[in-house]
């Protein structure tokens, strides 16, 4: 059974989404996520400084099975990435929500709020999935 | 419909992670593979590898059967329970699959191939097997069980009778013999040392709880295919198949030109190559930087044609990439792989890359 924390918000591509008190916001790839890429060997961040669209990658997770794409649920600007995943991609495995958050975006101005999902449409969404 | 070994409902109590593999649901791990991994280089592991297909080989004029059979020469095995690795080949020199015989006695051998290539492999043996006599006899009853790593042997030993337990710990590496009722062999996979043993499917289950309460740790097929690949060791259909032969997939160790008079199934062909040199050659790659290798990235050849991994992971003990590439027999020991529109440098070594719990390349 996946950990889907309730504070939080998510898309349906499997990321998480947490507003930071100054505005910012981090995110990461969910519990569900990471058990189903298994073991993560390497991770590509991105630069901060970076103006990505929501929908966009943003940052590559390659497990011992699979790379996959990580995509940017909101429009903005990159403020910090997660360098020590460079050397400890495991924290995505022992901590997605924690310790494996990957990069934190301030969003841009006037930009649509994005169409994200509640934990417990999260929750419904993965169950369908059969996880 | 996926077929089940006999320890499917095991897996499933123990958690595992089950895919389809070669038309078997098997497990893929358990919990971290890379932990399964470890285990198996720093202990010991358990693998169910039941979907093989275990083949007895009957009559008088068996050995002469598997002369013709196998591009490997039967003709080496003297000593009763001694194996041998080799590739059952097409007239055109493409392999049909790759294969272990153990000699049993003069009118019986052993086979275990591929579970993805059963039904091809014995329909060719069963095409060539009557003109020789030779009786087949697919072993459905038997599931197998590989114990792999450093305290695998010990560990396995310890399930059986103090006459049988002494009899497995003295097999030599590559033989194996029938103890307690179960055949137990000196071989694997994995580059470790430990047992392949073959046992009646109905008794599997207990067999690999008590290797869980010897402390065994339960291992699936995700850690299985790092640890080959540490090992330097092919994968049928990855690594090789119809469309390529021995000499350009590192298996020309295995091919027995000599004595020339044994006029072995794709012969001809393998002489033809041979007197011309073979185009391409099967390498190991390691990745300089950071990334993971992975099958059908582009190698890059200074002035040579173009090259393309064949097997691609990361390496649990170097902690970094590793793959096996086919390229360019001109390929020197630098090349470029193409990863997903990059261009990362990597460096062409002799495998195995790691062989009894030690790395062989830095």
């Amino acid at each position: 059974m996946s950990n889907v924390p309730s504070d939080l918000k998510y898309t349906k591509s499997h990321e998480w989404l947490r507003t930071l008190p100054d505005g910012t916001v981090e995110v990461g790839i969910t519990d569900h996520a990471q058990h189903a890429l298994g073991d993560l060997v390497f991770v590509e961040v991105p630069e901060a400084g970076r103006n990505l669209t929501a929908g966009e990658a943003f940052a590559v997770v390659e497990s011992v099975k699979a790379a996959s794409d990580v995509y940017s649920p909101v429009t903005g600007e990159v403020t910090a990435s997660n360098a020590a995943l460079a050397s400890e991609p495991e924290a995505i495995n022992s901590d997605s929500y924690g310790k494996g958050w990957l990069m934190r975006l301030r969003p841009a101005a006037g930009a649509s709020p994005p169409a994200l999902l509640s934990a417990a449409e999260y929750e419904k969404l993965i169950a369908e999935e059969g996880g | 419909m996926t077929r089940r070994t006999p320890l499917f409902d095991l897996h499933q109590k123990l958690g595992a992670r089950m895919v389809d593999f070669g038309g078997w649901d098997m497990p893929l791990q358990y919990g971290s593979q890379i932990a399964e991994h470890h285990a198996v280089r720093r202990g010991s592991g358990v693998f169910d590898v039941s979907h093989m297909c275990v083949v007895d080989l009957e009559g008088a004029r068996v050995r002469p059967f598997l002369q013709k059979l196998l591009a490997n020469d039967v003709g080496k095995l003297k000593t009763p329970g001694k194996a041998l690795y080799g590739c059952m080949l097409k007239e055109t020199g493409g392999v049909i699959d790759d294969l272990i015989v153990y000699f049993l006695d003069e009118l019986w051998f052993r086979a275990v191939v591929n579970a993805g290539t059963r039904d091809k492999d014995l329909a060719w043996m069963r095409q060539h097997a009557a003109q020789f006599e030779v009786r087949l006899t697919e072993r459905t009853d038997l599931a197998m069980l590989a114990v792999q790593g450093p305290e695998a042997r010990g560990k396995a030993a310890s399930l059986l009778s103090s006459a049988g337990s002494a009899a497995a710990l003295g097999l030599e590496p590559f033989f194996g013999r029938e103890i307690d009722g179960w055949f137990v062999a000196r071989t694997g996979y994995t580059g470790e040392d430990g047992f392949e043993m073959m046992l009646p499917g109905t008794e599997a289950e207990r067999v690999w709880q008590a290797l869980n309460s010897a402390g065994v740790t339960s291992c699936g097929l995700g850690a299985r295919d790092t640890l080959r690949l540490e090992a330097g060791m092919n994968l049928y259909g990855s690594d090789m198949d119809e469309n390529t032969h021995p000499f350009e997939s590192g298996l020309g160790w295995t091919v027995a030109l000599e004595p020339r008079e044994r006029a072995f199934i794709g012969r001809e062909a393998l002489e033809a190559v041979r007197a011309r040199g073979s185009q391409r050659k099967l390498v190991g790659l390691l990745l300089e930087g950071r990334g993971v290798l992975r099958s059908h990235q582009k190698v890059l050849v200074p002035e040579a044609a173009e090259g393309e991994i064949t097997s691609g992971t990361f390496s649990p003990t170097l902690e970094r990439s590793i793959a096996l590439a086919r390229v360019p027999v001109a390929a020197g020991s630098s090349v470029k792989v193409d990863i997903r529109g990059k261009l990362h440098d990597a460096r062409i070594v002799r495998p195995p890359f790691v062989r009894h719990g030690k790395a062989l390349v830095s």
